[in-house]
């Protein structure tokens, strides 16, 4: 269905060729994953596929795309559309219309089908995707997973033989990101579709996957294989396969369901010992529920409702947070989450109730004071970046933060070696971006720091990485808490997990109280082990006495 | 033919059907300086946007647009007030005049106020904040997208600009917001223009990706497929619809200029016209889109525009028999009258109110509908 040949492709002002000799055919009804690091050339490859690149991106190819027979060098994107559909990483920016069921409609009236054929088509899609309740909604209402849904069916009512999708699920709660995948398996079962998908979480798609192709993104040939093949050797693995590694399991398991049949030896060979590392252990003691403020706590907020707009977005929340604490916030997307955070920073302020960063209200203090409080990474770290290059970045924060020249520099060169100094921030990883945004966040030496999703967009090495951070800021005396929906990283940094749902808080505890048992926050190793209070492949590693 | 019980199902009415209709209310208004009249065509249009709107958006803007026209009579009257010469003898005020040269008469800076200057001045804002009412009426009626997406196939490009353009504004006021406050963050002031000036740059940067993601969306969808129209079409569509355009422009400087020969008027408008349309309708052509759904235009469209349309004949032709009724004459002041054939007009106007279907309750209760899911997913999540 998809045929690479000899496929090189170089942008315009690239030195380097960002793919070379890729060789690549996928068969019609395969789900074929993609992975590989950051910039290793997944998202050329998979633009590659309609003509995108190199018709709107510029570059050259060499070698030959053929997609269901049709050259993409004599077939732009648009002579392209009827066989294949794209889904981007931010559904919203590619949306046209303003209503679902007009942007389901819009491909269709490109191609220029008759009314009746449209209209079938529309609510055969609607009925597909489960998207029928929604159908007139304007688009800017639809939650991630609804957004991402009507994504995929605006390119599926042309009736398309391949769906390419970028990151489906990457900025989606685990719930939501469920409900897409259940979507696209559907697709693959009923339809026939050939799909070719993009993903850095592993651990959500891998067990769907007929097949994996690895991008190894330095030149060398793909590699593609099955999944098992694939991730038998490669250095990253979703936690339940290196669970399956280092308890010598072959076949791999994929699943949680695999792993789950072969679990009971496991439980019997870990039956007696305890988790020693991980955050349980390292981090806090159980913290009460209600904790009245005082000045050994970093922050505390005191039965805060936040009001925006019509909605009410925090009701009568009580937390506080301890030095050397790390806290994750989980729960759906517009659960209160980043509300709770930027409450913290003062962007927000409270219609009742209070908020204490160091002993203030952090929505009285002028900026310059607050950045000694408290330091926030938001969900888009490059909103904090203004400067034209790295090293005027740092030299810009540490004039913010009055701390001595060079301090941000040095902080950089410890979360992410060897950064150019004259690189644009603008143009650099997600990974590096992040690190950037932690280095000028850090610079002022806020006890307290703020994480909003700090995984999107990374890939393992990096979420590793940003692991490691964490948990020595913790170990120094920083509280950390971070909003996130990856329950991987909460279970291997958070000592303490508070879970919010509409704006209240529904549970407060040591992570392992709460998220084992939860189907939608328990991590995989959780999920597999449960009952017993295993978290993290870390944990295990190391009370079977192996390396992972 | 719908019958008509089926023409009455609750449906969105032709935008275009409402846009002629304010148009027609306007032209109305632009012809009388009648107070009564002006407030009656005010009524008319509020009552059938109460009877029609949706809850959508863009309904409020009817509230928005009526709020303005407010401040264009306050500014209007206080400008009367403060800056106007007056006229009549009726003092109402005296206040304190400040002396000014020669060269700026026909501006008075204080002095007498008179009962004639200000009721003029009145009805004048009146008749503007009547027209603004309108234009505000047509778009809480009609979903301004869907109005252009009824523009002819060969005009569609224009279109979609316009849309794209229409819902990029506000995410950029959102992108300019979230930055902004990311200042803070960096121990930077957060309030003042200087703080808005230096979040420019990641602002523009920001627009300029999500436009380009929108323009690959786009085109990986099909946007501006083409079927192949022969060399000499393409030729014939070009030179029509230049001399078409020339023909408009001609025609309009005839009919508005009395002193050019007949031949240039009305006669060189109609040629220019049909001129035009056979351009579009042979650039069309080239467009293979079809459309989803498109608002069908039927006996309930045809009685709102006819409506508007009648409002506007009926005041014009009532100002040919009885100018004076449609500006009833404020030195002498006098009691402005109820002339019979442009109130009925007027009235006429208040048709679709009544003789239109309802419209479809487009955005349903969504806080409801977010707890049933709300409720939904937390007991899947019990079990």
């Amino acid at each position: 269905m998809i045929d690479f040949e000899q496929v090189t492709i170089t942008y315009a002002d690239a030195r380097t060729p960002t793919l070379v000799d890729v060789d690549l055919h996928v068969a019609e009804g395969e789900l074929c994953l993609v992975v590989g690091r950051t910039g290793s050339g997944k998202s050329t490859l998979l633009r590659a596929v309609n003509g995108l690149v190199p018709h709107f991106t510029g570059g050259t190819l060499a070698g030959r795309v053929t997609v269901d027979g049709r050259d993409t060098r004599t077939h732009p994107p648009r002579e392209l559309a009827d066989v294949v559909g794209v889904v981007g990483q931010d559904p919203r920016s590619g949306f046209v219309t303003d209503s679902v069921e007009q942007e389901l409609a819009y491909g269709m009236e490109s191609l220029g089908l008759p009314g009746d054929v449209m209209r079938r088509r529309v609510e055969e899609t609607l009925d597909l995707l489960g998207l029928h309740e929604l159908r007139a909604r304007p688009l800017e209402q639809l939650s991630g997973g609804q957004r991402q849904r009507v994504a995929i069916g605006s390119v599926l009512t042309t009736h398309p033989s391949v769906l390419v999708l970028d990151e489906p699920t990457s900025a989606l709660d685990p719930p939501a990101a469920e409900e897409v995948l259940a979507a696209l398996q559907r697709l693959v079962h009923d339809l026939g579709v050939t799909v070719l998908l993009a993903e850095h979480r592993l651990e959500r798609v891998v067990q769907y996957a007929d097949r994996v192709v690895s991008v190894p993104g330095d030149g060398r040939a793909l590699h593609a294989g099955s999944p098992e093949q694939i991730l038998r050797h490669s250095p990253v693995a979703p936690p339940v396969v290196e669970l399956g590694r280092i308890a010598r399991w072959d076949p791999l398991p994929l699943s949680v369901r695999d792993a789950r049949r072969r679990a009971p030896e496991l439980r019997e060979r870990l039956a007696g010992l305890h988790p020693s590392t991980g955050p349980s252990a390292n981090g806090a003691a159980p913290v009460d529920r209600v904790v009245t403020a005082t000045h050994t706590e970093v922050a505390a907020l005191e039965s805060v409702s936040v009001q925006l707009g019509s909605l009410l977005a925090l009701r009568d929340v009580d937390l506080a947070v301890r030095p050397g604490e790390v806290v994750a916030l989980m729960g759906r997307n517009g659960a209160g989450k980043s509300t709770l955070l930027h409450t913290l920073v003062g962007l927000r302020t409270p219609r009742a109730g209070t908020v204490h960063v160091g002993g203030q209200a952090p929505s009285t203090m002028a900026p310059g004071a607050l950045l000694r409080h408290v330091g926030l990474v938001p969900q888009e770290p490059a909103d904090l970046l203004y400067a034209a290059s790295v090293a005027a970045e740092c030299a810009a924060a540490d004039a913010d933060a009055g701390a001595e020249p060079g301090t941000c520099r040095t902080l950089l060169e410890r979360l992410v070696p060897g950064l150019d100094d004259d690189r644009p921030p603008r143009d650099l990883s997600e990974g590096q971006r992040l690190g950037l945004v932690l280095a000028i966040v850090l610079t002022a030496n806020p006890p307290l720091l703020l994480l909003d999703e700090p995984t999107r967009g990374l890939d393992y090495r990096a979420k590793e990485r940003l692991a490691g951070i964490v948990a020595s800021l913790a170990a120094e005396g920083t509280a950390v808490v971070l909003a996130t929906h990856d329950v991987e990283l909460a279970a291997e940094v958070a000592g303490r997990t508070v879970v919010l749902a509409d704006g209240e808080v529904v549970a407060d505890g040591p992570t392992q109280g709460v998220v084992v048992g939860s189907p939608a926050f328990a991590p995989q190793v959780a999920k597999v082990l449960a009952p017993s209070p295993w978290l993290t492949v870390g944990a295990v590693a190391e009370a079977l006495e192996v390396l992972p | 033919m719908l019958t008509g019980r089926t023409a009455l199902l609750p449906r969105q009415l032709h935008p275009g059907a409402w846009w002629l209709w304010a148009l027609g209310l306007v032209a109305a208004a632009t012809r009388t300086l009648n107070p009564l009249l002006l407030l009656l065509i005010l009524a008319a249009a509020a009552y059938v946007v109460t009877a029609r709107r949706t809850d959508a958006p863009w309904a409020r803007s009817f509230a928005v647009f009526f709020k303005l026209a407010l401040v264009v009579l306050a500014v209007r009257f206080v400008a009367q007030v403060l800056l106007g010469v007056a006229a009549g003898e009726t003092v109402l005020v005296t206040l304190p005049q400040l002396p000014l040269p020669d060269w700026a008469a026909g501006v008075a800076v204080g002095g007498a106020v008179t009962l004639e200057s200000v009721v003029a001045a009145f009805t004048d804002g009146l008749q503007l904040a009547t027209i603004l009412a309108c234009i505000g009426a047509a778009n809480a009626l009609a979903n301004p997208k869907r109005l252009l997406a009824a523009v002819p196939a060969a005009l569609y490009e224009v279109g979609v600009a316009v849309v794209v353009a229409l819902s990029f504004a506000p995410s950029l006021v959102t992108s300019v917001q979230r930055i902004r406050a990311a200042r803070r963050l960096r121990g930077r002031p957060d309030r003042g223009l200087r703080s808005l000036v230096s979040v420019a740059l990641p602002v523009l940067e920001e627009a300029l990706e999500r436009s380009i993601a929108l323009a690959a969306s786009m085109d990986s969808r099909g946007y501006g497929r083409r079927a192949e129209v022969s060399a000499a079409t393409r030729r014939l569509t070009g030179t029509s619809t230049l001399l078409g355009l020339l023909g408009i422009a001609v025609g309009i400087y005839g009919v508005l200029d009395a002193t050019s020969p007949p031949v240039l008027g009305l006669p060189t408008l109609l040629a220019g016209l049909v001129l035009a349309g056979g351009g579009l309708v042979l650039g069309g052509r080239r467009a293979v889109r079809t459309r989803y759904r498109p608002d069908p235009w039927t006996a309930p469209e045809w009685i709102t525009a006819g409506s508007g349309l009648a409002a506007a004949v009926l005041v014009i032709v009532g100002g040919v028999i009885a100018p004076e009724a449609l500006a009833p004459s404020t030195h002498p002041l006098v009691v402005p009258p109820l002339p019979l054939l442009p109130t009925v007009g007027v009235l006429l106007a208040l048709l679709p109110a009544w003789l239109t279907p309802p419209p479809e309750l487009l955005v349903r209760d969504v806080r409801r509908e977010r707890a049933v899911a709300a409720t939904s997913t937390s007991t899947k999540v019990g079990t």
